[in-house]
């Protein structure tokens, strides 16, 4: 456990998102698309049981963090560069559950890669969010350079890039950083620190007391924010976004969270965190959170979370009926996209 | 027609395309002020600015992953490595990023860029500023990788590998950097990427090289006419991917190949070429497929006698072209 | 509809699991996605959800038991709820065929012989031991393939021997060493072809040209005189055999192993003896020629034979061969076929002989006629019908005949 992580109990006071700038049906929507990330997730962790899905990695316990951040960017305007884990943060930037499965799944409708890469390398051009590989932090630069281009061009688009605490040890990470502080790039920095990289704790990661430390390294300031509060987080974003759009130049922000599930399906994480580690933040679940500081907003009753669950239900169901009877790429397809010309 | 060494090409390659498409921006360790070690970019901050032609950090991985986030976001960047033995750093991003984003996103995102390095040793450069490393990307889908050997490719491959849409190496040997001269038409030209030319015609053997090997290798078959042995030179220009029809169509006409490349013999790229005339011509063979390549030892020592040693030169090809026609 | 519930793959690189505890029990009724049994492998421990909403119909794997992935574990029979639609399967993509390996070249004679080597040879129908090496350790090269055949056109075009293109090799002091001259060489190719690959039969029967003989007394000078050539009995015989070989069709054919090609065109090759060699050209569609034509036609191969001025059309697209062995005093001969035809005449010597006539004592002038044919193309019965054709043929040419 880290020695100063955030164990949020509740968010007070009642009402706070408005003086962030957010409104009612913004935070309701919030609470929406948390929920329907978790939906998705267990369902693509069932799917995974039955076989259907060769790999399972996804956002349970990063949604406020992912669901904050998101509402703080421009969706298909701002540059978006995500790691593995950002599932609720795509699904929020607007891609539809439907191609989520299809991702997982391996179809052909899969907009990330038709079915090329394993799941969970997000990619979309139309929401401006560049295809990401495994080999972690190799995006840092590229999003440096993305910034790069919109200073060049005098655009106030910024950039948004993602990774866990694991990928701020590479060379990669640090190189992007220095290019961008250099530059004073449009870039926010945006580290969802877990923990845990698989199973290396933190302490065997970073040698800093909190990864934003780092960001004094590298001529931006380091913020850390409670990545289990979508408001706390939404703030935070919400303002080095504005920074950078208005030439202030990049930032640094570590939202500090925690990850449910083990790191994949391919991890079993009995072998290196404590069950009653595990159990504690659970106890902290961010919807569970988020829903008791809606309803002591007077925005969320019962009856309306009811609902909520059924449509989230319902969508999850037809997103799963439907990317399963989505045929596979043709084998043709294996030939296609090496070159250009 | 004016003649130019290979680097006074390759400048105004670069000069001239950063005129005609402002999306063209030149980035690398001393590319502005100090115009790059070997002058290669000399001249192009103070015509086109610190915006475009960008003194980067010393951070190889770095300056290709900017690069690549560039090129994604509409700019056709010009990264330069400094020596090529230093690429090592950004093999990742070169081959795992670049090479693979157009596959890996089924075509919805791209890597328009050019990574150029001098390589190449016979400059007293020891280990690390010797090194040939174009085998480490020759084999890896995605990417172009493109040896000129003379002033006019060299111009008219960098403006093709700057124009086109997917990632390329473009690697210049720092000997022939001024050894090789040549004529150099004015203005706008390009050589397409992908294909060998026939530096030499020839009818009793075909010589295939790339880089000041080419140089070298026209200098042996000069010396070997005038004992009778009339050598083609197929100079490659693009090794990867290889213009197979080229090279064979030189190797059915002679039945008799030498691959010739600086690299380490084993698993050079000069291999590669063999494997395909091997496969792909035998019926036309009048004799094994040959190759003279450097040494499989680490690197080309610093020692004048241990560099010359290691270096295939025009004597040694000469004497190989022998051996081959005498088969 | 019965659905099947396997053993899934819960991480990379899992290959078995353990049924450790079975939720449900036969008979109960499943919920789609509520869970059926645990399942227990070296990475993780799960919770495999039911596939379908159902009745458990079947259980095939007991508790404590490690199955393959894939395995089928229990049956559901669907109730209720609409079919699960299956995924479509992944259609294996097509192995393709293994190639065969090529064949290897069947006529590599010499050791480092290359593949250009191999195939040039092949293609021109030479014999590699005939040519002389200039690779390392007397390889034969390309270029000495290339050179060899050159040669060797050369030679067949101009049909005069060349000198050889090398010197030869040194003689030992008891022997004499005669170069092989290209013409001696393709003979001998030739004729060992002939023979290699025809089995020979051979015929002969005596004619009685008495009359022939009167005839071309009576006519010869005439001709002379008019035609500028000679009138020898050469002619006559290609007639004679012409108009057999009309009868008896089969004779001017070619083996085609599963098939005999009979010949429309009767093209007959006169053997043409020349101070070294011989050579074989040809009148074309000699049916067509009267026998004077025949003697022009004859005449003009004969003479451009000697001079070295025959074409190569001249030498090609013979049918059938008549050899003329009585020019030069043979009686009887046995001539090699002419490949790739089925039957060579010899027209011998014509030589006043005692025969019996009318059981009467006559000198008569008479000449062996000899037939050698292709078994596998003719049996003896049409040989011999062929041969007493010709004898016919030329026992009836008579003062009356007329040569044109």
């Amino acid at each position: 456990m880290l020695k100063d992580q955030i164990l949020t109990e509740t968010y007070t006071p009642p009402g706070r998102h408005r003086e962030v700038g957010l409104s009612d049906e913004q935070v309701i929507d919030m609470y929406r698309k948390m929920v329907l990330a978790r939906a998705i997730d267990e369902r693509v962790w069932t799917l995974g049981r039955l076989g259907k899905v060769h790999f399972v990695l996804t956002s349970a316990g990063h949604e406020a963090a992912q669901v904050g951040a998101a509402f703080a960017l421009r969706p298909g305007y701002d540059w978006v560069l995500p790691y593995y884990r950002d599932m609720a943060l795509v699904l929020t930037l607007g891609l539809t559950p439907y191609e989520i499965m299809a991702n997982f799944l391996g179809r052909r409708d899969d907009p990330c890669s038709r079915g090329r890469q394993m799941p969970v390398h997000w990619s979309a051009r139309r929401l401006n969010i560049v295809s990401g590989s495994s080999p972690v932090g190799t995006q840092v630069p590229h999003a440096a350079g993305i910034g790069l281009a919109c200073k060049l061009r005098r655009e106030d688009r910024v950039t948004f890039v993602s990774f866990g605490e694991g990928a701020t040890s590479t060379g990669d990470w640090h190189e992007g950083m220095n290019f961008a502080g250099i530059h004073q790039l449009p870039v926010i920095f945006f580290c969802e620190n877990n923990g845990y990289a698989i199973s290396v704790p933190y302490r065997k990661q970073v040698a800093c007391n909190s990864v934003a430390d780092r960001a004094a390294g590298y001529r931006m300031p380091g913020i850390t924010v409670d990545g289990m509060d979508p408001i706390a987080t939404y703030a935070a974003v919400k303002a080095a976004v504005d920074r950078a759009r208005s030439g202030g130049g990049p930032t640094l922000i570590e939202a500090r969270c925690y990850r449910f599930t083990p790191h994949s399906s391919a991890d079993d994480d009995r072998t290196y965190r404590p069950r009653d580690e595990v159990e504690a933040w659970r106890r902290r679940d961010p919807i569970v959170l988020f829903k008791n500081y809606l309803a002591a907003s007077g925005l969320l009753d019962d009856d309306l979370d009811r609902r909520i669950q059924a449509q989230v239900r319902a969508e999850v169901d037809e997103a799963t009926d439907r990317a399963e009877a989505c045929p596979y790429p043709d084998i043709s397809e294996l030939y296609t996209h090496v070159y250009g010309s | 027609m004016a003649v130019k060494t290979l680097i006074e090409a390759i400048r105004d390659a670069l000069a001239e395309e950063m005129r005609r498409d402002p999306a063209v921006i030149v980035l690398g360790e001393d590319v502005g002020y100090r115009g790059g070690v070997f002058r290669a970019t000399e001249g192009l901050i103070q015509e086109f600015g610190e915006e475009r032609v960008i003194d980067t950090p010393l951070a190889e991985s770095g300056i290709v992953g900017v690069a690549i986030g560039a090129a994604l976001n509409g700019f056709r960047p010009v990264a330069e490595i400094q020596f090529a033995d230093f690429i090592a750093p950004a093999i990742d991003q070169i081959v795992n990023e670049a090479a693979r984003m157009r596959y890996r996103s089924a075509g919805e995102w791209w890597c328009p860029l050019v990574i150029r390095a001098p390589f190449g040793g016979g400059i007293h450069g020891g280990l690390y500023h010797s090194q040939s490393v174009e085998a480490y990307f020759t084999h890896v889908p995605g990417l172009k990788v493109v040896v000129p050997s003379n002033p006019y490719d060299a111009k008219g491959l960098l403006k093709a590998a700057i124009r086109d849409d997917d990632p390329v190496l473009y690697f210049e040997h720092k000997k022939a950097y001024r050894l090789v001269k040549g004529e150099v038409p004015e203005g706008d030209y390009i050589v397409p990427i992908g294909s060998a030319k026939i530096a030499r015609p020839g009818r009793h053997l075909t010589v295939i090289a790339y880089g000041l090997m080419t140089t070298y290798a026209i200098e042996a078959a000069e010396r070997a006419a005038a004992e009778g042995i009339d050598v083609e030179v197929v100079d490659l220009l693009t090794l990867y991917p290889p213009d197979k029809a080229t090279i064979l169509e030189s190797v059915k006409k002679t039945s008799r190949a030498l691959v010739v490349y600086e690299d380490n013999l084993t698993g050079g790229f000069g291999a590669e070429i063999a494997a395909i005339i091997a496969e792909e011509a035998f019926p036309y063979l009048d004799a094994p497929v040959m190759r003279l390549a450097g040494p499989d030892v680490p690197a080309m020592p610093y020692a004048a006698p241990l560099e010359e040693a290691f270096m295939p030169n025009p004597e040694k090809i000469l004497t190989k072209i022998r051996e081959l026609a005498a088969y | 509809m019965a659905v099947k519930v396997v053993m899934p793959q819960l991480g990379e690189s899992v290959t078995e699991g353990t049924v450790v505890r079975w939720i449900k029990k036969v008979g109960e009724r499943v919920e789609k996605y509520e869970p059926l049994l645990e399942v227990m492998t070296d990475k993780v421990n799960a919770e495999v959800p039911a596939p379908a909403t159902g009745v458990l119909l079947e259980i095939l794997v007991p508790e404590g038991e490690t199955v393959p992935v894939g395995r089928e574990l229990a049956v559901i029979a669907e109730v209720g709820a609409e079919a699960e639609t299956a995924p479509p399967s992944l259609a294996a993509p097509e192995r393709p065929a293994r190639p065969e390996p090529a064949s290897v070249g069947v006529d590599v004679v010499q050791q480092r012989s290359s593949p250009i080597v191999r195939r040039l040879v092949q293609e021109y129908g030479i014999d590699l031991s005939e040519i002389r090496g200039t690779g390392i350790g007397g390889r034969v090269t390309k270029e000495d393939v290339l050179r060899y055949v050159a040669e060797r056109q050369r030679a067949a075009a101009a049909v005069k021997e060349t000198p050889p293109a090398e010197a030869p090799p040194p003689a030992g002091p008891d022997e004499e060493v005669i170069p092989v001259s290209p013409m001696r060489r393709q003979i001998a190719q030739h004729m060992v072809r002939s023979y290699q690959t025809i089995p020979h039969a051979w015929l002969a029967m005596e004619a009685d040209v008495t009359r022939l003989v009167r005839l071309r007394e009576a006519t010869k000078d005439e001709f002379r005189r008019r035609e500028g050539i000679d009138l020898t009995y050469l002619p006559f015989v290609v007639k004679a055999a012409v108009e057999a070989l009309k009868e008896y069709p089969v004779l001017n054919s070619v083996w085609a192993e599963d098939k005999i090609i009979i010949k429309k065109r009767i093209n007959i090759g006169i053997a043409v003896a020349l101070e070294d060699g011989l050579i074989v050209p040809v009148i074309k569609e000699a049916d067509q020629k009267s026998i004077a034509g025949l003697a022009r036609a004859i005449a003009d191969l004969v003479d451009r034979a000697r001079s070295g001025r025959l074409t190569l059309d001249d030498v090609q697209g013979g049918t059938f061969t008549v050899n003329n062995t009585g020019a030069l005093g043979s009686v009887i001969s046995r001539p090699i076929i002419n490949e790739p035809q089925v039957g060579i005449l010899t027209s011998e010597a014509i030589v006043k002989r005692p025969v019996v006539v009318d059981d009467a004592i006559a000198i008569r002038s008479v000449m062996f006629l000899c037939l050698s044919f292709d078994h596998r193309v003719i049996d003896g019965l049409t040989a011999s019908r062929f041969l007493q054709a010709v004898k016919r043929r030329l026992e009836a040419f008579d003062e009356r005949t007329s040569v044109y």
